[in-house]
């Protein structure tokens, strides 16, 4: 897996060195050095307007005074399960620079006077890391422990969090309660993605001023972030960039797109697809929220110019059909069936009807569920529908050229995105 | 007033659209929820909270 950075800029997440960061090596970079503590590093985090990197963009200043401003006992939890499958942004943090995560995790637990916190994992790498990075620590005045689960797309959601701590499931809970209202033991809890905990030590040693340098001029997003960009790209892997850029452009300049590339699955698999226009989407939250799509957990898959959108679709869509909690009625039903029409319109055969059922179920049933999968599905439908209309009503005809061209004529049964994704990039870092 | 379906505790018996079809709707699957910003419409209380009260799994939840 290729590792790299923006061009021009000075990275503050990633290192190219291609080992894992110990202590020493942490503290040599300068690693949990003096910063802005309590109150002030609250407040420094609201300047910075850190956004968290777990996929729903929320401002990690007003959570930390949410969980400051509630009665002790108070929990943490630095959450880098990372469901979504094209992503491998948190794995890499934790197993490479474990001590990033713990600086930033110790740093939001003293502000908040939160005494315990857990690393919520399911790589066993992570673990692992994590675990000799508490080692090397030695004693610290917040209890540090990794609590490890069986991956799964919802066990990250953050009511899955403390539903595994707790003892149960790692399955989400509809809400109310939210975890730092009611969270571990059922006291308020602080759940933040790895990669937002990540900045916090910048932000606390260098400043929220010198942290909005990067990103800042757009009022859209400030810092920088990491992007995992798989499928037709000349260099899949891992960066980090600038909020501010727009997507295209940033993705050929690291990444490199094959030309005549169809689109993109958007934030991880939660917002469905993205024809070419997503080129000039902004690198923000909120650019791509008022865009109808979402930058998620910026993971980001381009589709090339043999990959066939409908055939996508209906294997992102089975994906997260087989991934459904089996909680939801809603969900237990309506994924299915929506996959099962898109699966139907890959193989060329469904009817008007049809369609107009999964048209009905992509906006009748959004919301309904505990967590967002249901929704990452009615996305998938909503967003075939939006962006590639042409190649849906050839399907519905029968099938679009490139599917047609296979081997006997048939439609393409799936693309090559129903391959494991995990282990494309397991596979990947193990070279 | 306003009410919430849990949506993973709701196991679709339908009780409470019996007792107040006007505050919770059915879909296809017969799993319950409630329209818009979950407000229970004027005069629509008693019949909600009966609802509530009634429910065999308990999947209904009055919003403070």
């Amino acid at each position: 897996m290729n590792v790299g950075v923006y061009p021009g800029i000075t990275p503050r997440l990633l290192t190219t060195r291609g080992e894992r960061e110990d202590l020493a090596a942490y503290r040599a970079a300068g690693g949990y050095a003096p910063g802005l503590e309590g109150d002030e590093l609250i407040e420094a985090t609201d300047l910075a307007e850190l956004r968290g990197r777990g996929g729903a963009g929320f401002p990690m200043g007003v959570k930390l005074r949410s969980i400051a401003d509630r009665p002790a006992p108070r929990f943490a939890v630095a959450n880098g399960e990372e469901g979504e499958p094209a992503a491998f942004k948190d794995r890499w943090l934790l197993r490479m620079r474990p001590h990033l995560v713990l600086d930033g995790l110790l740093r939001s637990c003293r502000a908040t006077g939160v005494t315990d916190a857990y690393v919520y994992v399911s790589d066993s790498q992570s673990a692992a890391s994590v675990r000799d990075a508490i080692d090397e620590l030695g004693e610290t005045d917040v209890a540090l422990r990794v609590f490890e689960v069986d991956p799964a797309y919802v066990a990250g959601e953050a009511t899955s969090v403390v539903r595994a701590i707790n003892g149960g499931p790692a399955k989400p809970t509809d809400k109310p309660p939210l975890p730092f209202d009611r969270g571990v033991q059922d006291s308020t809890t602080l759940i933040s993605n790895v990669e937002t905990l990540a900045n916090m030590p910048f932000i606390a040693v260098r400043g929220p001023d010198e942290y909005r340098q990067l990103g800042e001029g757009h009022s859209l997003g400030t810092g920088t972030l990491l992007m995992t960009i798989s499928g037709a790209v000349d260099r899949p892997g891992l960066y980090e960039v600038p909020f501010g850029g727009e997507l295209g452009p940033t993705l050929d300049l690291v990444a490199g797109i094959a030309p005549g590339a169809r689109g993109y699955i958007m934030g991880g698999f939660f917002a469905g697809l993205a024809n070419r226009r997503a080129d000039e989407f902004v690198i923000s939250y909120d650019a791509m929220r008022a865009e109808g799509s979402g930058l998620g957990c910026a993971a980001i898959v381009v589709l090339g110019p043999d990959d066939c959108p409908v055939s996508t679709a209906a294997d992102v869509a089975t994906y997260l059909a087989h991934e459904n909690a089996r909680q939801c009625g809603a969900c237990i039903n309506g994924t299915p069936a929506m996959a099962a029409v898109i699966r139907g319109l890959a193989a060329g055969g469904v009817t008007d009807e049809d369609l107009e059922k999964l048209d009905r179920w992509s906006h009748s049933l959004r919301g309904r569920g505990a967590c967002g999968l249901l929704d990452a599905v009615c996305n998938v439908a909503a967003t075939l529908k939006r962006d590639f209309p042409d190649e849906l009503q050839a399907h519905r005809d029968g099938g679009c050229a490139l599917c047609l061209s296979r081997p006997h004529g048939e439609a393409q049964a799936s693309s090559r995105y129903a391959l494991a994704w995990d282990s494309l990039f397991e596979h990947a870092m193990e070279r | 007033m306003r009410v919430k379906v849990d949506s993973a505790k709701c196991d679709g018996f339908g009780t409470c659209a019996a007792h107040a079809p006007d505050v919770f709707k059915l879909d296809e699957w017969g799993y319950a929820y409630v329209e818009g910003d979950a407000s229970v419409p004027a005069g629509q209380e008693d019949l909600a909270r009966r609802a509530i009260v009634d429910c065999p799994v308990h999947a209904i939840l009055e919003l403070s």
